[in-house]
């Protein structure tokens, strides 16, 4: 057996590019370099059909028309054009929005910018397993509401959240719907007419192609929806979002919607299977929880806690082998827990205590056996060190200690 | 996030983990910091009766690698020094010594409070009163 190390197991954090992608990306850098926007020459005509093409590909992955992909330089830019273009295109019908407080920083923290300049917007709960409670929704809804968003599958716990039953609330109340979609696009099938969505955020590097590179879809029918430009310039995306287009990238993005598309469901079948398969080895050890719904969820995710051990501790002890995330404070800049777990009702001990794994189109069943011995004597090792194993074992009842803070 | 080759032998050997028997008069046990911080230390000496010298020393910790190593290399230091020189430990030298970067050297006054509990509590079961400490800037 060659088992290549470290292996890559946080594809939630980003994908390597396909093979076939680089490939098809090459020629745009040296040979076929002009900008698409130059219509009066054979560089230029040959660059708008590249993007052309991909515009066609991205959109036959989600069911859309080529017209309605507004390409970005990322789903950042893409959730920040969704939210204050909608805002101020539609600031004479409300000015308030409808998220959740699982969704991710892009969304959060445009919302607090939304806020800011005078906008409102209400922070739906989840309830423990992750998903919206669908009467709340509706009971948030007021004249003023202009936008619900909601991500479609979550990128710590993987969980999906009931697209279909949102955008029927949203359309009953008349309000736009928007979903970050990042996780799911390429893994789950998305289809923006039958899930009734009215804009949609998406990622080239989630899904095996380059960084740098993303999608809004915009619907132009049933409802024709519009947003202000948040990038002024030449015009360009049908006057949305202005700059020259990044056309390898988009030449990419395109490859890598196509290989999605064509090779999602056998490979939803496989990752679902190699992560319950992880999972249920790594919940043979006592004190393991999975976080989030395990039915409505992604394929390919898995966010398990381990009582008593702490994350970044228990990295250290394979992270030269395996890439994770944790959703411990030690691991992030801020040293706040994960607050996508917090939002899940986990206490600060079980926030600290989880693994995030995204699995993918490489990952191979060796790199998961490999991964499952190394994380379980890993967590047995530290448990023999945690003072608050000890107590578990000897019946104290940790939550009744008065610890002393400093 | 690089971790220092002294935090990764401590992490990856540490020294004196285990559990003294608390019951026992010439034993102290500190137990700082709390799970909601993702940080708790517990510190145990063992001190000899007649010499006041440290003879032993375990710890158990749940906390990152810096936080481990902070607590195991605290141990080390405590075998063979008697209670009067245990007070002298500054979370600095642990700094120094394993070079945590800005963002760990919370572990480091961790560890140094574990230590004075555990002299504390020492202190308390064989009749003396606890030390307070001074306000240090941190």
């Amino acid at each position: 057996m060659n088992l290549e190390l470290p292996i890559y197991l946080d594809n939630n954090a980003t994908t390597p590019m396909d093979p076939r992608v680089l490939e098809a990306m090459l020629p745009y850098f040296t040979q076929k370099f002009g900008n698409a926007a130059s219509r009066n020459h054979s560089f230029g005509w040959v660059a708008e059909e590249a993007v052309d093409y991909a515009r066609e590909q991205i959109a036959k992955l989600i069911n859309a028309d080529p017209k309605e992909i507004i390409l970005t330089s990322g789903a950042t830019e893409a959730d920040n054009l969704a939210i204050k273009g909608v805002y101020e295109m539609y600031s004479s019908k409300g000015n308030h929005i409808i998220t959740c407080t699982t969704e991710h920083k892009a969304v959060l923290d445009t919302c607090k910018h939304i806020e800011k300049i005078g906008g409102s917007v209400t922070y739906l709960d989840v309830q423990n397993d992750g998903l919206i409670d669908l009467a709340e929704l509706e009971k948030a809804i007021t004249d003023k509401t202009i936008l619900i968003t909601i991500m479609y599958g979550n990128n710590e716990t993987g969980v999906i959240q009931p697209i279909r039953e949102i955008s029927k609330i949203a359309r009953k109340h008349g309000v736009l719907f928007f979903t970050d979609a990042t996780q799911a696009v390429g893994k789950i099938p998305v289809d923006v007419n039958a899930d009734g969505i009215d804009l949609m955020a998406f990622s080239g590097h989630k899904m095996y192609g380059p960084k740098g590179v993303g999608a809004l879809y915009v619907r132009r029918k049933n409802p024709r929806v519009k947003v202000t430009a948040q990038m002024d310039g030449g015009g360009h995306e049908r006057g949305m979002r202005s700059g020259t287009l990044n056309v390898p990238a988009i030449v990419g993005f395109g490859k890598a919607c196509e290989l999605c598309m064509n090779e999602m469901e056998s490979e939803a079948k496989r990752l679902s299977a190699m992560r319950d398969r992880l999972e249920n080895a790594l919940l043979e050890l006592e004190e393991t929880y999975v976080n989030g719904n395990r039915e409505h969820r992604l394929p390919h995710t898995a966010n398990i806690s381990f009582k008593y051990v702490e994350g970044e501790g228990l990295m250290m002890g394979f992270n030269k082998n395996i890439a994770l995330s944790s959703g411990s404070a030690c691991t992030s800049a801020s040293l706040e827990p994960s607050y996508v777990l917090k939002a899940l009702g986990l206490g600060d001990d079980l926030a600290h205590s989880s693994l995030r794994f995204g699995l993918g189109r490489f990952t191979t069943d060796e790199q998961i056996d490999f991964t499952i011995k190394a994380i379980k004597d890993t967590v047995i090792k530290l448990r023999e060190m945690s003072p608050l194993w000890e107590m578990f074992k000897e019946g104290v009842d940790i939550n009744a200690i008065e610890w002393a803070h400093h | 996030m690089a971790y220092s080759e002294k935090v990764i032998d401590h992490y990856s050997n540490p020294k004196n983990v285990g559990t003294l028997d608390k019951a026992k008069a010439n034993v102290g046990t500190g137990l700082v910091g709390a799970p909601e911080c993702g940080d708790v230390m517990r510190l145990q000496i063992e001190v000899d009766e007649e010499s006041g010298v440290i003879r032993d020393a375990k710890f158990k910790t749940f906390g990152c690698g810096s936080a481990i190593a902070s607590s195991s290399l605290a141990t080390e230091w405590l075998k063979g020094k008697t209670v009067e020189q245990a007070l002298e430990i500054d979370n600095m030298d642990i700094v120094e010594e394993l070079h945590l970067p800005p963002v760990k050297i919370h572990c480091s006054v961790l560890a140094e409070d574990a230590i004075k509990a555990a002299i504390n509590d020492y202190r308390v079961k064989n009749g003396l009163p606890e030390l307070v400490a001074e306000k240090k800037a941190h």
